[in-house]
């Protein structure tokens, strides 16, 4: 943290980023085994390239024709040392549907989510968030599982 | 729950459940094209849908990337670095003026 912290800094950036901090952390124990269970996936990278000044939105994809990779170019990741070309390395689809043919997962919901990192926490918080939480619910899933880039 | 790295952030923000693999930042569910790893990974990580009993629960996976040296190089700042960050810190803040100006924004 204090690393991005100085990066931005080093941008001219006057206002330092503020991280989201809470003490207070939802928790519930499903009510199913995940053998049982619909999961649904959300990402944090996006379907379309976006420069670093784009507005971001929530979007979804469909679980069944995904895409070969996703975009990040705006986002903070490691671009040194490695890449996106692997959707499976930060999207493991392919993975989670043989688990579904084994059993060991009961299904995926019908779409996976984008969810846009945004400074504002408001939008993420008042906005965002429950706009996927809408849509998980919506395809009936029963476990959700973030993978931030 | 998460399955992600930046442990930092994610334990500062706290979530309900976090599996944690220590790997550079873009490839949280194992290497790329390494299917076998990213099995292993994913499937650990749902086990803690049935194993985590309080909020804040972390488990640190066992996989390796494979080098160290990008924990020391990722947003390294040398002394080289300054001018092209200023004037990227600069270039950016002018483009978001100017799509502000032109209602480029979000609304909500």
């Amino acid at each position: 943290m204090e690393r991005t912290r100085l990066y931005y800094e080093a941008q001219g950036f006057d206002r330092p980023y503020q991280w989201a901090s809470f003490q207070d952390v939802p928790f519930s124990i499903p009510h199913k085994t995940v053998a049982d269970s619909r999961l649904a996936l959300i990402t944090t990278g996006a379907r379309y390239h976006r420069q670093m000044t784009d507005p971001r939105f929530v979007d979804s994809g469909d679980i069944h024709a995904p895409p070969d990779c996703l975009f990040g170019d705006d986002l903070a990741w490691d671009k040194d040392e490695t890449h996106l070309d692997d959707l499976g390395s930060y999207l493991p689809i392919q993975v989670l549907e043989e688990f579904v043919q084994s059993g060991a997962l009961g299904g995926l919901a019908s779409r996976f989510h984008c969810l846009p990192t945004e400074y504002s926490q408001r939008r993420t918080k008042e906005h965002d968030a429950p706009e996927i939480l809408k849509r998980c619910l919506e395809d009936g899933a029963d476990l959700a599982l973030l993978i931030p880039l | 729950m998460v399955l992600g790295s930046a442990i930092d952030i994610i334990e500062y923000c706290g979530v309900p459940r976090f599996h944690f693999v220590d790997f550079p930042l873009g490839n949280p569910c194992g290497k790329p094209f390494d299917l076998s790893m990213q099995r292993e990974i994913v499937s650990d990580a749902l086990e803690l849908f049935e194993t985590a009993k309080a909020a804040k629960t972390v488990v640190y996976d066992t996989h390796e990337w494979g080098n160290d040296t990008w924990r020391s190089r990722y947003m390294q700042i040398n002394p080289e670095d300054r001018e092209r960050l200023r004037k990227a810190g600069e270039n950016r803040r002018l483009e978001r003026q100017r799509m502000r100006d032109e209602g480029q924004v979000r609304t909500v």
